[in-house]
């Protein structure tokens, strides 16, 4: 393993966030005071109780989920084609480093901005409502989980991408989609039956109701369920990853 | 001691069936500089790209010091420095930041005075906390450079450094690369500009259609093929060639005013003395002479020409 080249990337990644730091910190402070504002105060105040916990509190998990899955894959899919883009990928291509460590650095580093944005999340959500995490091992174990395997997935989405649009298109058109009808907002429990076996099909539903298990010990599906399902996701980006380096698809001619 | 690039055989065809090299042999001596000449989409830089492993080859082997580029990719290219044709850079990054990233990703240690070095020599140093947006061409260029060395190769690729760069820095291009043949660095360049090969080559390989047609010492190559030519300017137009001087190496200009004589410089004999006595007995008189070499250029354009045909 080239520790020192994985570093490096890890550390020339992390330089490009804390250089845009306004970008990086503020929009998501911002935004997430805006939700609370919206869905917390004014709308939240019309709304019961969600499973016995105030509305506030109650989208506290998905609205971090939301920034976390966002984040994590822009800043995967950014950081690997930004260089496809301009050309430096050849420095990439040249170096004495392997997929892998290309993948450990790219994503690792993708990873921790996702995660640094979920923590400043929750810390500003003290600030609007009163909550308590029940499992903090297990929220922190779901949401470095998340983290990662849509860092995996967006990385995936860099390598794939022809142009910036079709970066944009996939989280536009299926991750938001996906996020937002996973119950960030609401419980399953709240929709018509119908829509609640269609919501099964739905992957980001079990991490949301996993990550809102971890703070409130309740959830619309089985714990197990939901970590198979983190878990079946990671092991799917990383089998694709696999097959990308062993073929050098969009990557090496 | 064997060389520090060995080049067997390479193929590489690319998915839509066009062949960019066509079983390229190529060893490459330690510490020389070579230039590889042809023109453009000849496989100059497909070569380069599969040495440094930017592209796979279809078949064939290369190795760099000894180490297989593809069992001991790590060992191969940490040996090796690449300096692409294109200004391929990020406009937002400092240059210390992406000369020291460089380094790093080479896993190389963390040494800013071996940095500093590199930039200095480079004329870079007042400029490494600039963004590299806010350099000239050249300037970036030089990033470009210091970058590769950032890892201290044993073996650079300059992947046609002067193209489109102003004679001024061209001709310091050319000091940057005699500085680094003087450190030991063996420098592979491709051009398509043949002075460049010329002024700063050892040995000169031409490439043409993915087949390298020759690789010569650069003075071997100049005096085999470089013929000398005097230009006999006579007073007046003759009919025709007077018999005295009739023989393969005379010809009559269009004008009939010019005797062209060719021939070897390295021969023992170059038969000026003959000439001139001759024309002379023909009873013609001479008011000019002229001499001249054919260049690396005419040797070049003759050898793509004869491949074509």
């Amino acid at each position: 393993m080239n520790w020192i080249a994985v570093t490096s990337i890890y550390k020339f990644e992390m330089a490009r966030f804390f250089r845009t730091m306004t970008q990086s910190f503020v929009s998501p402070v911002l935004s997430t005071s805006l939700y609370f504002v919206v869905f917390g105060a004014a709308i939240g105040s019309r709304i019961q109780e969600v499973e016995g916990i105030s509305y506030g509190a109650f989208i506290v998990p998905g609205l971090i989920m939301l920034s976390v899955i966002t984040q994590s894959i822009s800043n995967a899919s950014f950081g690997i084609y930004f260089p496809k883009f301009i050309g430096t990928v050849f420095e990439l291509l040249s170096a004495p480093i392997s997929f892998i460590e290309i993948v450990l650095g790219y994503v690792g580093a993708a990873a921790t901005k996702a995660l640094f944005i979920g923590v400043i999340i929750l810390i500003t959500a003290f600030f609007f409502v009163d909550i308590t995490i029940v499992h903090p091992f297990w929220m922190v174990l779901f949401l470095v989980l998340t983290c990662v395997s849509f860092a995996l997935f967006g990385f995936i989405l860099g390598i794939w991408a022809g142009n910036f649009e079709q970066l944009q298109l996939v989280p536009l058109l299926i991750i938001t989609p996906l996020v937002f009808l996973g119950g960030s907002f609401y419980s399953i429990s709240m929709l018509p039956p119908v829509w609640q076996v269609i919501s099964h099909f739905n992957p980001v539903v079990y991490l949301i109701s996993g990550f809102r298990w971890s703070f409130f010990g309740a959830a619309d599906v089985p714990i197990v369920t939901s970590l198979f399902a983190i878990a079946g996701f990671t092991a799917l980006c990383l089998a694709v990853i696999w097959w990308i380096f062993r073929t050098g698809w969009r990557i090496r001619q | 001691m064997p060389d520090i690039v060995e080049i067997h055989n390479l193929r590489k065809a690319y998915s839509d069936g066009f062949e960019a090299l066509k079983g390229v042999s190529l060893n490459i001596k330690k510490g020389e500089i070579l230039a590889l000449l042809g023109p453009n989409g000849a496989g100059k830089t497909t070569l380069i790209s599969t040495v440094c492993g930017i592209t796979t080859s279809t078949s064939g082997s290369v190795k760099v010091g000894g180490h297989d580029t593809l069992t001991d990719y790590r060992a191969a290219r940490a040996m090796i420095g690449l300096v692409p044709q294109e200004i391929n850079l990020e406009p937002f990054e400092k240059v210390i930041s992406t000369v020291r990233f460089s380094r790093g990703l080479f896993g190389k240690p963390k040494d800013d005075a071996a940095l500093e070095k590199i930039l200095r020599q480079l004329s870079l140093w007042d400029k490494k906390d600039s963004q590299i947006r806010a350099l000239s061409g050249g300037m970036k260029r030089r990033v470009l450079i210091a970058k590769a060395l950032a890892h201290e190769p044993r073996v650079l690729f300059l992947d046609e450094p002067t193209a489109g760069v102003d004679v001024e820095l061209r001709r310091d291009m050319w000091e940057i690369v005699a500085g680094l043949k003087a450190d030991g660095v063996t420098i592979i360049l491709t051009t398509h500009y043949i002075e460049e090969a010329e002024a700063i080559a050892d040995r000169i390989g031409v490439i043409a259609h993915g087949e390298l047609l020759l690789v010569e010492d650069k003075d071997k190559l100049m005096a085999r093929m470089g013929k000398k030519q005097l230009v006999v300017q006579l007073t007046k137009p003759v009919d025709a060639l007077p018999d005295i001087l009739v023989s393969d190496a005379v010809t009559l200009s269009a004008d009939r005013t010019k005797l062209i004589y060719t021939y070897d410089t390295r021969a023992e004999r170059t038969g000026i003395t003959k000439l001139l006595s001759d024309v002379a007995t023909a009873g013609l008189v001479l008011s000019d002479l002229e001499t001249s070499q054919s260049s690396l250029e005419e040797i070049f354009v003759g050898l793509v020409k004869e491949d074509a045909a």
